[in-house]
């Protein structure tokens, strides 16, 4: 297959077309797919599977998360808000002399200000998370197919959005049995 | 060839290499498998949802209940101590602290194993931490939450207990953030949340699982609420696996530190026995030690009862089995450490408070320690105690004990008898502070029972990423890319 029989996008503004689903048999099929995938130049595609296959998202060409600097921030931000926020407290506004100690020492703040890191780093981490993936989210036209479910259990799927530039009916759908698809089906929206 | 494709190579290659029949020769040394009568991703999922699946079985329901009652007697010990006061209590001058302070530690303590095991044997990457995790990280919320329960009645007047919070009100009252008791609140709550996240974080792909095998509207509604509408893909994988191994991070510095900051509750004062820089190392020690005994003492009948014996096999008890033997020989070496802090130290308060320990009115107490603590787990050191699983529960049991027993020897043992002899007692617990405790366990079961019927008892979706290399007991793709690298 060319890239030129498969750069038209035959699909127009609302189409209830989705994509098409492929189904593989097994982790070791869809990781080849999956390079093929990305190398044809397709941008719209997702891997679906019960586990993150080793090795899936070098072979998908995805960009390293950034989710780190999500638990970075909260856990600066956090350890900032305990240590700024008791000088505040005993330092300024309520200053407690209890045997002749300085108001405000930063090591009797400390433990404070580490468990508030981890905990906002923790919270942040995972909104986080949930910002980057697009979850919660109810409804997924994928829910509709009658095999998707199988996707948390045993099997291995790779869906084509019919908005990808590349996308072809024919042409995908030919693509991805030539890549080892068992079965490949048009999920509607 | 670039390094993302290399990578690629290198993770193909070894996958290869670990097919079943490959992986499944012998190496010399071959050990029991971490999964039995391995029968594909398919089969794990059956494996892990049929007790959820299948009607409540009659022990489910006779331990529901049962659980149920112990909380009701909880609840109304707690009533009665709220109305009535803490001299219901046995605690007063000069033992102050008693069953409750004991309490609070051990619960805490317990959860510490399971946060062990969660988090710090991920960063490990010790596989067989995968069968067990779900479990443990069950216990470590239902135990810290039964531990939150005993300072917040602790504190006599529960109505003011919104006064350790820091909140803008108009007395201008502010906490004193000097005192180890205000770093436990920030411990705690801390503690609690992030276990939450961690365990509710592995549970979304399992819980997309309940939700595709759902029969009931009622059960796919709510599966399918808490499982954000997770759909396995890739994309998401690729994130998840990144936030999972940062909250594990997270949770392994709190391993470290909580128990650290409860020990300093102790460790700050300046009484003999407590006033003591071992305290922290001490107590993180003793935490994961009586947390792993209370991980065998729950997943030895679990593994029975909800039908995982394949998943959660002999050689994860004893490999359990050989950590609770480490940690519990750390603790006996901080106990000796002590006794020869005071012996060296020269002050004859630290002495005198030894031998106390030793000798004097709770020299019973120390003799259950010592028994339960020390003596017991060296069975572990034999290959036949660690397979034997009526053995191996005993044994659970007798650590369970004798660690609720080194709190009340840390506790009471260096209270009763201070500087001054006019103000020495004999502590003695009342029949409400028996009823309180057994009351905690209700609500530890109720929780846990709930736990074992409603969510999957095992991570399923990290199983399946490793099962290759369970089924043959030898070592992982990771291990192997590892070597590579």
């Amino acid at each position: 297959m060319t890239m030129e029989s498969n750069s038209t996008n035959s699909v127009g503004r609302g189409s209830r077309e989705y994509g098409l689903i492929a189904e593989f048999a097994g982790p070791d099929e869809v990781l080849r797919a999956a390079e093929r995938l990305r190398v044809a130049g397709f941008r719209l595609w997702d891997v679906f599977g019960p586990y993150p296959v080793p090795g899936m998202s070098a072979a998908m060409g995805l960009e390293k998360s950034p989710v780190g600097w999500f638990g970075f921030l909260g856990g600066a931000v956090g350890f900032t808000i305990a240590m700024a926020g008791i000088w505040y407290l005993n330092e300024v506004h309520y200053p407690l002399p209890i045997g002749g100690k300085p108001f405000f020492s930063p090591f009797s703040a400390f433990p404070t200000a580490f468990e508030l890191a981890i905990l906002f780093a923790a919270i942040a981490t995972f909104l986080g998370l949930l910002a980057l993936i697009g979850l919660p989210r109810g409804r997924h036209p994928l829910f509709g197919h009658r095999r998707f479910a199988l996707a948390t259990r045993d099997r291995f799927f790779v869906v084509i959005e019919s908005a990808d530039p590349n996308y072809h009916l024919e042409n995908t759908r030919r693509f991805l049995e030539t890549i080892g698809a068992v079965s490949v089906e048009v999920v509607m929206m | 060839m670039s390094d993302s494709q290399q990578h690629v190579e290198l993770e193909k290659e070894a996958l290869g290499a670990l097919s079943p029949e490959v992986a499944a020769t012998p190496t010399g040394l071959a050990r029991e498998p971490l999964i039995t009568g391995y029968g594909g991703l398919g089969w794990l999922s059956d494996e892990v949802t049929r007790f959820n699946e299948r009607s409540a079985p009659s022990w489910w329901r006779a331990g529901l209940f049962a659980a149920l009652l112990l909380l009701l007697l909880g609840v109304v010990m707690v009533a009665y101590l709220v109305t009535t006061g803490i001299g219901v209590w046995g605690v007063g001058h000069p033992v102050m602290w008693g069953w409750a302070t004991i309490n609070f530690v051990w619960w805490i303590g317990i959860g510490h194993a399971g946060t062990l095991i969660s988090a710090i044997l991920f960063l490990l990457r010790q596989h067989w931490r995968t069968a067990v995790n779900r479990v443990a990280e069950a216990m470590t919320i239902f135990a810290v939450l039964c531990a939150a329960l005993f300072p917040i009645i602790h504190v006599g007047r529960v109505w003011y207990i919104w006064w350790l919070l820091p909140i803008p009100t108009s007395n201008a009252v502010w906490p004193q953030f000097h005192s180890p008791l205000m770093w436990d609140v920030f411990a705690i709550a801390t503690y609690l949340t992030v276990s939450i996240l961690f365990w509710y974080l592995g549970l979304v792909p399992d819980l997309a699982l309940m939700r595709d095998r759902a029969r009931r509207p009622v059960s796919r509604f709510f599966y399918g609420l808490f499982s954000l509408g997770w759909t396995g893909s890739q994309r998401q994988w690729h994130h998840y696996e990144k936030a999972y191994l940062i909250i594990a991070g997270l949770a392994t510095a709190l391993v470290v530190s909580v128990h650290s900051i409860v020990s300093l509750d102790f460790a700050a004062t300046q009484l003999p026995g407590w006033h003591s820089t071992i305290f922290p190392p001490c107590f993180v020690a003793g935490a994961m030690f009586s947390g792993f005994g209370m991980v065998l003492t729950l997943v030895i009948p679990v593994r029975r009862l909800c039908g995982l014996e394949n998943l959660i096999t002999r050689r994860h008890i004893d490999l359990i089995c050989k950590v609770t033997l480490a940690t519990g020989s750390i603790v006996a070496y901080a106990f000796v450490v002590e006794g020869c802090y005071a012996w060296f130290g020269g002050k004859p308060y630290d002495r005198f408070m030894i031998w106390n320990r030793v000798a004097g009115p709770y020299w019973w107490a120390f003799f259950v320690v010592v028994t339960c603590n020390f003596l017991a787990p060296q069975a572990f050191w034999f290959r036949k105690v660690r397979f034997n699983l009526r053995a191996v529960w005993l044994l659970s049991i007798l650590i369970n004990i004798g660690m609720w027993m080194e709190r009340f020897v840390i506790i009471v043992g260096s209270l009763h008898r201070d500087f001054v002899p006019s103000n020495w007692s004999y502590y003695r617990p009342t029949w409400v502070d028996v009823c309180t405790f057994a009351g905690s366990f209700g609500l530890f079961f109720t929780f846990f029972l709930l736990f074992l019927r409603y969510l999957p008892t095992v991570a399923v979706s990290e199983l399946k990423s490793i099962a290759s290399s369970c089924i043959s007991g030898c070592s992982s793709t990771h291990q192997k890319l590892d070597a590579r690298k």
